[in-house]
């Protein structure tokens, strides 16, 4: 599976990471050259194969919590760190619907 | 008769189908400990996970699995022993992980069906697809700032279910019903409060249209509509838009539209997520959401009795399908009438609380919840109107002093003197006053005039104030009357 | 003996026997900082005044006979840990100065069994590498030279080069780590010292930087195996906070050291033998297989066929979830934000994620973004998983003929800082014995066994069944008393 440009464009759009034309190209090669190397995977018998849930090694369902209110109440060391903090919102260019 | 829309190049069908969010009632969130009630200050019920900060993980909350467990069996639904989390990866200012935690593959409840009534008395099935958990996104406000939004993280993670209708619905009044129900059963079962002014229950509304006969065509999603009316309304305007374009030979793009309240039409939303690609993955923080079969059968054995099937019951109780409609309306109010019903003649406690009752209620500004008058006093009331203490005049009299202060109407009774005469002596001593002072109309009735009847029992009343029983003064004045002649 | 050559275990003992003070032991520690970070550059950031604080109230507990399980131990902790009231960057820009307002739930603990941190250790960013050389920070240096090119810069490994430098040149008693696809093994291995990335869910990953999900794993590195048993007992145990930590009581691993491996089984995958394996690699191996039989183990062949798939397996699934975890890191609620006079949200979002982000990062991202895209979803990650539980099923055919399994921790000895890397998938290949203990969730431990020609460290690993770290450290302690493993870096405090 080899990207073109545009699809590098478009994979960096979903990514949310702005790249100069000058970065393309390299990234391109970077990218169809570890992606070349992924496609080994295709040539493993994977059927009726259960695809792995997660990480546990043993097979483990989701454990529930109590419904009761434990947390927030901390409005202060939310927005402490926020790079552009108004009041008590978060700041951020104006959007548009 | 179905719905059809009159375009200039034939007759056009409506299919649609609705997306409704559901905030499910909990007191925490459903991946958090933080609250979730409506109205608190800015970013104050926001865990870190919430926000999306580093190294935050979700931890479900056992009693969102259950609210959803009893929505599906609300919905006559199958529900999923297995099922699982998906991210749902896109980027906005509202979404601070960059991802929703939703159920894409595997939701926990599957197909249902639910029954709608119509106006022209026809019931329809609109079947269920499914209905899934997943957490609501925060807020943002575009109006506080001429250059910047604002971000409110509170409502970040709450849990909603998500109710994804067939697209069974053919007309505006259609998806209104179906909206109706939907909340109807979720404040029945207590897990959704349907405050759709507060947005714990919204609407995507997915509308196409279609010449008879015809596959279906392309769709556009109307998102977020926030009221049953504006729902009918997006309905039809978002259809006939559609078939201008169809008609003017264009095609209808597939797109994500906001309904324009104000104007009545549905318009584009700008720079919403473009291919709409949202990678869907299992969420590798969250294992299988796993529950045994007799989990769900307490769940069900517990849960109060739904709209549909109360309705029922009413009418085999005498009540007529319309008294029996608007009594179950609400959980509450058939809570009420029950009360009042408990015991004595359902039909006339159903007169009362429809007629009497709706209308004070309506009259003060009051709710069911907040009932100027208790049920226990109300349906006392209709005892004193059983055993002949009161008539039905006198008992709405009563009714209105009861209104004031909720007492007990026989200590009404007492104070004012209000019970019914049902001497009689004094009955027919009062209608022999009344004859002797009319006599021209005695005789005008006697030469024929049936309706002055009327006349005599009025004027007796009021000799009495009011307080003659109907029935015996209506006897007594035929008696002494005879019958008229001609 | 200095304050910096005590292991963990020396130390507890020294401690209880008032033969040193924390104070002590910890000024020792932040003097070699002073002395070598600049050079090693290992610490991000150095917490001198609370740690001295910290060693003040260890001692203050001491001798009130309320010492806890780590009193007074100094160690480093990989700044991919958030830390209350101290910076932590995941040695990105992204995260700028982002101060934590919570402890992560493995770092709290080692804090309440009375451990004092010194700062937070460099690593690759975002856990990304294995060298150390992505860093926002820096690179790490190995503080182990070629005997026959000193000047020669070498990698520690990576990602968690920082904790194993500083635990190498002394300059940390031990230090956290975390291991995604070999994080931990592989810079131990590159450093001469002992680490192990325990069974998936013995760790909390809560307040840990997530880089992939369903991989990483909380874990020490120390100067001996002892030491890392020592350590995982105070890092590990069940959080409800974690939906994937494992509700198992924590055994005392430091006991496990002790046992005989008589009568265990080794299990040696013939797939391990890589063409082109360096001579002195499988030399060692072979070494560390003879030193088990010695001390009356039995040595079995096994097969784990699907083993040369699990690189390229790790590559579609570390960097998928890695995609995901990553698009938090946006410029609105903490960390670098990056804007024009014009910018809307979209451009917030862009020019912040490609100003605070590095190349290695970005490729990742890059990678897993494509890989889930619509219409790839079922032949990369799907199938991904697909491979994977085939991995992970070889192990479970294998845990039915042996107890633990030992192979090479790396493919080769620390490499010079300047080798070009024109190529991300050569640099991929160091993680090549040691990613199928992170895709089946097994513990995996490395330990120093040997020195090349070079006299370079040498480690060997030892993979275990789920939650049976005490068989891994026991087989790990025996080959590491057979192994008699001396050799000291040319840089040390």
């Amino acid at each position: 599976m080899s990207l073109d440009a545009a699809t590098v464009r478009r994979v960096a759009n979903l990514a949310r990471l702005r790249l100069d034309d000058a970065e393309v190209p390299k990234l391109q090669a970077e990218i169809n050259g570890i992606l070349g190397w992924i496609e080994q995977l295709q040539a493993v018998d994977t059927e009726g194969v259960e695809p792995m849930a997660g990480g546990s090694p043993n097979p483990v369902a989701l454990p529930w919590r109590a419904d009761a209110v434990t947390d927030g109440g901390q409005a202060e060391a939310v927005l402490r760190n926020a790079p552009d903090r108004e009041g008590e919102y978060f700041g951020v260019p104006k959007v548009v619907e | 008769m179905s719905y059809t829309l009159e375009g200039s190049t034939g007759t056009w069908e409506v299919v649609c189908g609705l997306e409704i969010h559901a905030q499910v009632s909990s007191q925490s969130k459903l991946f958090s400990g933080a609250a979730t009630t409506f109205g608190a200050s800015p970013n104050s019920q926001v865990s870190f996970v919430d926000a999306g900060f580093p190294g935050m993980l979700p931890v479900i909350n056992a009693e969102c699995i259950a609210q959803a467990v009893r929505t599906g069996l609300g919905l006559n639904a199958q529900i999923n022993l297995w099922s699982r989390f998906d991210r749902k990866n896109y980027f906005y200012a509202d979404l601070p992980q960059g991802y929703q935690i939703s159920q894409f593959a595997h939701p926990i409840v599957g197909t249902g069906v639910v029954e709608i009534a119509l106006a022209d008395g026809t019931v329809k099935k609109i079947g269920i697809t499914r209905l899934h958990l997943e957490q609501d996104a925060g807020k943002s406000q575009h109006d506080q700032h001429a250059s910047k939004s604002f971000i409110d993280l509170n409502r970040s993670g709450v849990a909603l279910m998500e109710i994804v209708s067939e697209p069974d619905i053919r007309s505006p009044e259609e998806a209104g019903a179906y909206l109706a129900k939907i909340r109807q059963i979720t404040r029945y079962l207590g897990t959704c409060d349907g405050n759709m002014d507060e947005g714990s229950m919204r609407a995507d509304v997915n509308v196409s249209v279609r010449k008879a006969g015809e596959e279906f065509r392309t769709r556009c999603e109307v998102k977020n509509v926030n009221s049953v009316r504006f729902v009918m309304q997006a309905v039809e305007a978002e259809a006939r838009r559609q078939i201008e374009v169809w008609e003017a030979g264009g095609t209808v793009e597939q797109e994500t539209r906001l309904f324009d309240t104000a104007r009545g039409v549905t318009r584009s939303m700008r720079s919403k997520e473009d291919a709409h690609d949202y990678r869907y993955f299992p969420d590798p923080d969250l294992p299988p959401l796993v529950f045994e079969q007799s989990w769900v059968d307490e769940l069900k054995a517990s849960l109060p009795e739904l709209p549909d099937a109360r309705r029922a019951r009413y009418v085999a109780l005498g009540l007529s399908p319309y008294d029996a409609h608007v009594l179950t309306i609400e959980k509450e109010t058939a809570a009420f009438f029950e009360i009042v019903a408990q015991d004595r003649d359902a039909k006339l406690a159903a007169n009362w609380v429809t007629g009497e009752y709706f209308a004070a209620l309506n009259r003060l500004k009051r709710e069911v919840s907040d009932s100027p008058v208790s049920a226990a006093n109300l349906g006392a009331l209709l005892d004193l109107i059983s055993d002949n203490t009161l008539s039905g005049k006198l008992a709405k009299e009563v009714f209105e002093a009861m209104l004031e202060a909720d007492e007990p109407p026989a200590s009404i009774v007492e104070k004012r003197g209000l019970r019914q005469v049902t001497d009689m002596g004094a009955i027919e001593a009062a209608v022999d006053a009344v004859l002797a002072a009319n006599a021209d109309k005695v005789a005008q009735y006697h030469a024929g005039k049936a309706t002055l009847f009327g006349f005599f029992v009025g004027q007796t009343m009021k000799a009495m104030a009011g307080k003659g029983n109907p029935a015996l003064v209506n006897e007594v004045i035929k008696r002494k009357l005879g019958a008229p002649s001609g | 003996m200095q304050g910096t050559d005590f292991t963990i275990a020396e130390g507890l003992r020294a401690l209880d026997r008032r033969e040193i003070s924390a104070v002590e032991l910890t000024e020792a520690h932040l003097a070699g900082i002073a002395a070598l970070n600049p050079r090693l550059n290992a610490y991000i950031t150095v917490a001198a005044e609370s740690a001295m604080e910290a060693a003040r109230a260890s001692d203050a507990r001491r001798a009130k006979g309320e010492g806890a399980a780590l009193d007074g131990i100094p160690l480093g902790i990989k700044d991919l840990f958030c830390t209350e009231g101290l910076r932590t960057t995941a040695g990105s820009k992204i995260l700028g100065n982002f101060v934590p307002p919570y402890e992560s739930t493995v770092s709290a603990q080692l804090k309440r069994d009375g451990a004092v941190f010194l700062g937070k250790l460099n690593l690759d960013e975002f856990a990304m590498g294995s060298s150390n050389t992505t860093s926002a920070f820096g690179p790490v240096e190995n503080p182990w030279s070629r005997a026959n090119d000193p000047e020669k810069r070498l990698v520690p490994g990576g990602s968690s080069g920082g904790s194993a430098a500083a635990v190498a040149a002394r300059i940390a008693m031990g230090a956290t780590a975390t291991d995604t696809g070999g994080s931990i093994r592989q810079p131990a291995a590159f450093c001469g010292i002992a680490g192990i990335k325990p069974t998936y869910g013995r760790c909390s990953r809560w307040g840990i930087v997530a880089f992939a999900s369903s991989l990483d794993q909380a874990g020490p590195v120390a100067r001996s195996v002892e030491d890392c048993a020592i350590l995982l007992r105070s890092m590990a145990g069940f959080d409800p906070k974690d939906s994937t930590s494992a509700n198992l009581p924590v055994p005392d691993f430091a006991a496990a050291c002790t046992r005989s491996v008589r009568g265990l089984r080794i299990g040696v995958p013939a797939e391990y033998t890589l063409p082109g394996l360096a001579p002195e690699i499988d030399a060692l191996w072979q070494q560390g297989l003879a030193w088990l039989r010695d001390a009356g183990a039995e040595i079995v062949p096994i097969s784990l066929p699907h083993t040369k798939y699990a690189l390229p397996t790790y590559y579609v699934v570390a960097p998928a979830e890695a995609s995901s975890n990553l698009a938090r890191y946006d410029g609105v609620r903490y960390g670098l934000r990056v804007t024009e006079r014009e910018s809307d949200l979209r451009d917030l979002y862009e020019r912040t994620r490609a100003a605070g982000f590095g190349a290695e990062v970005k490729r990742r991202i890059m990678i897993g973004t494509y890989v889930l895209s619509a219409g790839y979803y079922d032949a990369y990650y799907l199938k991904a998983q697909k491979v994977r539980a085939l991995i992970r099923r070889d192990f479970e055919q294998a845990w039915e003929k042996v107890d633990a399994i030992v192979t090479p921790a790396t493919p080769s000895a620390a490499f010079p800082m300047d080798e070009k890397q024109d190529d991300p998938v050569t640099m991929y290949l160091n993680d090549v014995f040691t990613v199928t203990a992170n895709l089946a969730g097994l513990p995996g431990l490395a330990v120093p066994a040997g020195l090349d020609a070079q006299g370079l460290p040498l480690g060997l690993q030892v993979i275990g069944r789920p939650f049976d770290e005490e068989t891994v450290f026991a087989v790990g302690a025996a080959i590491e008393r057979a192994a008699t493993f001396t050799a000291k870096p040319q840089v040390m405090a």
